[in-house]
């Protein structure tokens, strides 16, 4: 058992994204290299059969991810797992929330596990995630 | 129709250079504001590695995932996990990667509809060969109703 002060109920407040525009999905394409047109080619994804330019499902995880990094390190992940639900489009807007729900010592490791998930604004799950943090020195994560 | 006979199928290794700029470009789109990820030796967002495709369709055969054969209509992303065995990587770090198609498998809905999963494993690892990261992208096709 560690003798460090518990991170459970310390979590940041929830992160709210949006309304989502094209732009951001742009963006974030440029940024990952992923440039399927059902992202951003309206004449395009809605010959798909879709009401407009699709979500990416990696904006809204790494969006996810980035809550819980700011907060616990990015340097300090060890482990990320997520899972999609539903689609979001531009307009949605997102909101990002986590908490501890384990405190594992381990092979001498003090590790920080989270359940976070990201919803949209009529509150339907979005994105469902798992995380695996070596514990920060506790003065990473001071208020 | 997905092709079974890909599992097993791996990729040429492929390079992949791990550069400040696009940790910034990447960090500011998935809006990560640590300071971690700023300046020459930045570390990168959790989910930065997706952007492996970049390096890996540079390479002739370096990505087994379109053996799989999954319907560009009807096929989706379900489920990605990131695995690091220590730090994650930094700038100026270069990567040895390989992509390998691990698993298929099905798996009945609860509307009775049969879900089949493609899983493709990439292992990243650094200038002395140690296991630096693991990418595990699995994707979903729902069969066709007969």
């Amino acid at each position: 058992m560690s003798t460090a002060a518990r991170l459970a109920g310390t979590e940041p407040a929830p992160r709210t994204l949006g309304p989502l525009t094209v732009t951001d999905f742009v963006r974030y394409q440029g940024a990952s290299g992923d440039f399927n047109p059902i992202h951003h080619d309206h004449l395009f994804a809605t010959s798909s059969g879709y009401e407009g330019p699709l979500g990416i499902g990696m904006l809204a995880a790494g969006a996810m991810n980035a809550w819980a990094t700011d907060w616990l390190g990015p340097d300090h992940i060890r482990r990320t797992r997520m899972r999609w639900k539903r689609p979001v489009f531009a307009g949605h807007t997102l909101t990002i929330t986590g908490k501890v729900v384990a405190e594992p010592h381990e092979e001498g490791q003090d590790y920080v596990d989270l359940e976070v998930s990201v919803h949209n604004q009529d509150g339907e799950l979005a994105v469902q995630g798992w995380m695996r943090f070596v514990r920060p020195p506790s003065a990473e994560t001071a208020p | 129709m997905i092709d079974r006979d890909a599992v097993g199928a791996e990729g040429t290794p492929f390079e992949m250079r791990i550069e400040a700029g696009k940790i910034a470009e990447f960090a500011r789109a998935v809006h990560a504001h640590h300071s971690a990820h700023a300046g020459e030796a930045a570390v990168v967002p959790a989910t930065f590695l997706t952007s492996q495709f970049f390096w890996e369709e540079r390479v002739d055969d370096a990505n087994p995932w379109h053996l799989a054969k999954m319907s560009q209509e009807r096929g989706m992303h379900a489920e990605q996990e990131y695995v690091f065995h220590g730090p994650p990587p930094r700038a100026g770090d270069t990567l040895s990667a390989r992509s390998k198609v691990t698993r298929i498998w099905d798996k009945t809905s609860r509307s009775g509809r049969v879900l089949t999963f493609v899983e493709m494993i990439t292992e990243f690892r650094d200038d002395t060969g140690r296991l630096v990261a693991e990418a595990i992208l699995t994707g979903v096709e729902p069969q066709e109703a007969p």
